[in-house]
């Protein structure tokens, strides 16, 4: 009893914590933004404008729930929780510290990665269900990039999974006590890097939403909480690809004793999150049928040669 | 003046010697009338065959000559004169062809399929003055709503709201109203599905983020491949040349600068050129070196927006902020000279405003070490981006021939290879006298059209450099009775001075009769005005000939086959603003 008592506690401190953040993730992009572009971004509401993202919480919330005539209700409003619901639900196998994590699965790779896809029916569904033409065009542009990308990031991720031997998250940050990952597997650290993007579809990977040529995309039609929904499912989506990223390649939790563990997996996750914002302060985007080339044509053949050689080799040290 | 003889003689030679009368203007401008019936042969001929050819048709226009005050030229009364004014760019001479009509709604054959450029000039005259081409394929309004009664630059067509009555929007009106905005895809020539394949169409604009303003582009597409890409304008046209019919010369200086809003002061010296040529006013080498000064700033200022948001189109977030920063920059100068920042209406017939301040050369000579530094960043930042070249190389390509046969002017004409450019070719305002080059590029794509803004910046603060260096004493006015406002150094003196004084002050100048045509290289290609003067206190017919609008209408062609995304790039790439499009 005591047991699951603990465990809802974990899951709903867990959730508390993990959308305060990605809420005030939006407060750091934006300032991060405005200070590598020479402007001062949000500087009003609170110290350092810390409250905006209060002040944006309130007007989303009080923004008046509109739901086009023309569009499909139902799915309209089931599709934005999906994004949201499902990265959630991947933060399930994070291990943040020894101890702090909901569940030790061993399949734990594998359900993050099917988590992740699940996601895309997100946007699919809520650019179809918007029945406007420039959500439709961001919806199927991001099934088509996400799926694809789906493809080698699993591929990626093999050689971790064979050098630790499990699917186990923490069988895999425990295997790397000795060197980590990105020692051995710099190959698989680009790819995954790469693919995280695509599947947060940030920019240059922001196809799906291309505000230049699509307005907003797939999101389109969507205000209020809804389309808050979305936007604090990117910025999930963005810790996740973070801490998945640190923690399959960085050694998670692992760092010298002179700070607790779990200090250690939030500072190298940041340092992720903010690769992320620059990122976007300084690429351009690709067009489509580019991004798709690439994945094809370069990293799916990367991944496999990558995949190739870690087996060679793991095999031959046995 | 050899060249222009064997002009003549060769028409005579080859349609006999009553085929056009010639006309003397102020410009010395070669100016043929011709009738109707011959438009066709002897605009063919000279596009064609005549050695060398005219091979661009740089602007076409009417006139509604019915309140004429005075005749000009050699043709005796008549209601509309077509103006066709060609380019040849071997001879490096304009050729104004004139076609006079009779008739209260008089139509003549379209050369829509002599030039391709011609399609929306004819259909710019037929909604502005009602005149019919027959043979054009597509006559339809391209400016007014389609709802619109009356053709507005007709002389009894009300130049003011005021004079129109109230407005009244009764359910009929607005029923009818409405259904003009419905879309049918039949009305704008475009099929709704292919043998394999139902087209979607995607209304791209008049409020979208990737088209700088309210331009709306019809999209067919298959997939997201643009089967076709169909722009229509007009949502930013504000009269501009109505109003210059009922601005004083002077005071319609304000409105040019609104025409290529990025501008600035450019408008107001393509506007002023031509009314100086009107006036006879030869202006001081000072009031020159200062126009060319000021002219290049708001060139670089116009490319650094252009920088900017062509990045910004293709998904860089970051360099329009820092390129809006230099621009800053730039505007703290010309708002230390001028008073006004992106609008300064600071050049006057004959001068300009006032004279440069004191400290203005520190300021200057401040951007001009400052600035080179920050375009190597921006070219390492932007130019040299992987994912940019990408998204530019090989888009929206273009030749020299097309580009001549739909009227491109500019960086657009030189990014595919020829140097053409009105400060060398045909220098105004004393450019001769500055050492500058002209950059180019061989491919006509996207990313050529960029390397040679790019290096028209560069270009641009060389001759501010030499402005600084070499800035002349004298006069900021010439010393002309029509300069406003004039000088008023003498008026206490004697009474005939301070007759004419008084009249330029309050009716303002009255220019003599006559037509001219000023040419500038403007910050989009070549921008002209024509004016027409029937010997009044304003102009009769105000032409404004801007680059932006043979840009737009080429973007059909250089878009089918490309994608959505590309079509941001060419977008991006041709560099237009609305204003400039629809004046």
């Amino acid at each position: 009893m005591n047991e699951t008592l603990g465990y809802v506690l974990l899951i709903a401190i867990m959730l508390f914590t993990l959308t305060t953040i990605a809420a005030w993730l939006i407060w750091l992009e934006r300032r991060m933004l405005a200070l590598w572009q020479d402007r001062y971004g949000p500087n009003r509401a609170g110290p350092f404008g810390l409250l905006i993202v209060a002040a944006d919480t309130i007007k989303l919330f009080f923004k008046e729930d509109w739901i086009p005539p023309f569009a499909d209700k139902k799915i309209f409003v089931v599709a934005p929780t999906i994004i949201a619901a499902t990265v959630l639900m991947s933060f399930v196998i994070v291990p943040f510290a020894p101890g702090i994590l909901v569940s030790d699965m061993n399949v734990g790779l594998l359900f993050f990665l099917a988590m992740s896809s699940l996601g895309v029916y997100s946007i699919v569904l809520g650019g179809w269900a918007s029945n406007n033409k420039y959500s439709l065009l961001g919806a199927l542009r991001g099934a088509s990039q996400m799926i694809s990308y789906e493809v080698f990031m699993g591929l990626s991720l093999m050689g971790v999974v064979m050098l630790s031997g499990s699917f186990r998250l923490t069988d895999i940050v425990m295997a790397q006590e000795n060197y980590w990952f990105i020692v051995t597997q710099p190959v698989a650290f680009v790819i995954f890097l790469i693919a995280g993007i695509a599947e947060t579809h940030r920019l240059p990977f922001d196809i799906p939403e291309a505000e230049s040529e699509l307005v907003a995309g797939f999101h389109s039609e969507y205000s209020g909480m809804k389309f808050g929904m979305f936007f604090i499912g990117e910025y999930l989506g963005i810790m996740l690809v973070s801490s998945m990223v640190v923690t399959l390649f960085f050694g998670g939790w692992l760092g010298p004793d002179f700070l607790p563990p779990i200090v250690w997996f939030i500072l190298k996750t940041f340092v992720f999150i903010l690769l992320f914002i620059l990122l976007r302060a300084s690429l351009p985007r690709p067009r489509y049928d580019q991004l798709m080339e690439y994945g094809w044509k370069i990293l799916l053949p990367l991944a496999l040669l990558n995949l190739l050689i870690t087996g060679a080799v793991a095999l031959w040290i046995k | 003046m050899n060249i222009e003889s064997s002009l003549t003689d060769n028409l005579d030679s080859v349609f006999g010697e009553t085929v056009f009368t010639q006309q003397f203007t102020v410009d010395e401008m070669e100016t043929l009338w011709i009738s109707p019936e011959n438009l066709i042969l002897i605009l063919s001929h000279l596009k064609n065959t005549a050695k060398p050819a005219y091979k661009l048709l740089y602007d076409l226009c009417a006139i509604d000559e019915r309140t004429h005050a005075k005749t000009t030229g050699s043709v005796n009364a008549h209601d509309f004169t077509i103006v066709y004014h060609l380019l040849s760019f071997e001879r490096n001479k304009f050729l104004r062809i004139k076609v006079a009509l009779q008739g209260e709604y008089p139509s003549l054959p379209s050369i829509s399929s002599l030039w391709s450029n011609a399609n929306w000039y004819e259909r710019e005259v037929y909604d502005m003055f009602g005149i019919k081409f027959h043979g054009h394929p597509n006559l339809r309004r391209i400016l007014m709503p389609l709802t619109w009664e009356g053709h507005p630059l007709r002389k009894e067509h009300p130049a003011r709201a005021t004079e129109m009555g109230p407005f009244r929007l009764w359910d009929e009106k607005e029923d009818r109203e409405q259904e003009a905005l419905q879309f049918k895809p039949e009305d704008w020539g475009l099929k709704r599905r292919s043998e394999d394949a139902d087209f979607m169409f995607l209304n791209l604009g008049p409020q979208h983020p990737g088209t700088h303003g309210v331009l709306r582009i019809i999209l067919q597409l298959d997939g997201e491949d643009i089967v076709d890409a169909i722009p229509d304008i007009g949502f930013h046209h504000r009269g501009a040349e109505k109003m210059g019919e009922r601005q004083s010369w002077h005071t319609y200086i304000p409105y040019t600068d609104r025409v290529d809003y990025l501008g600035g002061v450019m408008n107001n010296l393509a506007y002023l050129l031509a009314v100086e040529k009107l006036a006879g006013i030869n202006v001081p080498e000072r009031v020159k070196v200062i126009r060319i000064m000021l002219c290049e700033f708001f060139r670089i200022a116009s490319h650094l927006v252009w920088y900017g948001t062509f990045a910004q189109d293709l998904g860089q977030l970051s360099p329009v902020f820092y390129m809006f920063t230099d621009r800053e920059k730039i505007f703290d100068i010309v708002e230390a000279i001028c008073g006004g920042r992106m609008h300064p209406n600071w050049f006057r017939i004959g001068g300009v405003a006032q004279d440069l301040p004191k400290g203005w050369d520190t300021l200057v000579a401040d951007f001009v070490a400052y600035f080179p530094k920050q375009l190597t960043e921006y070219h390492n930042m932007v130019m040299r981006n992987s994912i940019f070249k990408a998204r530019t190389v090989g888009i929206g390509i273009y030749s020299v021939e097309e580009a001549i046969e739909w009227g491109v002017t500019g960086p657009g004409l030189r990014a595919c290879g020829m140097d053409w450019d009105f400060r060398k070719k045909q220098p105004y305002s004393g450019y001769e006298n500055f050492d500058f080059e002209i950059p180019t590029a061989q491919n006509g794509d996207c990313f050529d059209r960029a390397v040679v803004r790019v290096e028209e910046m560069r270009q641009s603060l060389k001759i501010i450099d030499q402005c600084l260096k070499n800035m002349p004493e004298g006069n900021y006015k010439s010393d002309h009775p029509l300069t406003t406002p004039p000088l008023k150094k003498n008026t206490m003196q004697d009474i005939e001075t301070l007759i004419t004084h008084f009249l330029n002050v309050s009716w303002g100048p009255v220019i003599p009769p006559g037509e001219a045509m000023s040419c500038i290289e403007a910050t989009k290609g070549a921008n002209s005005y024509y004016l027409t003067s029937d010997g009044n206190t304003s102009a009769y017919r105000v032409r404004i000939r801007t680059p932006s609008f043979p840009h737009m209408q080429m973007l059909p062609y250089i878009s089918k086959g490309y994608t959505v995304a590309d079509l941001l790039s060419i977008l991006g790439g041709m560099d237009y603003v609305l204003a400039d499009i629809d004046r």
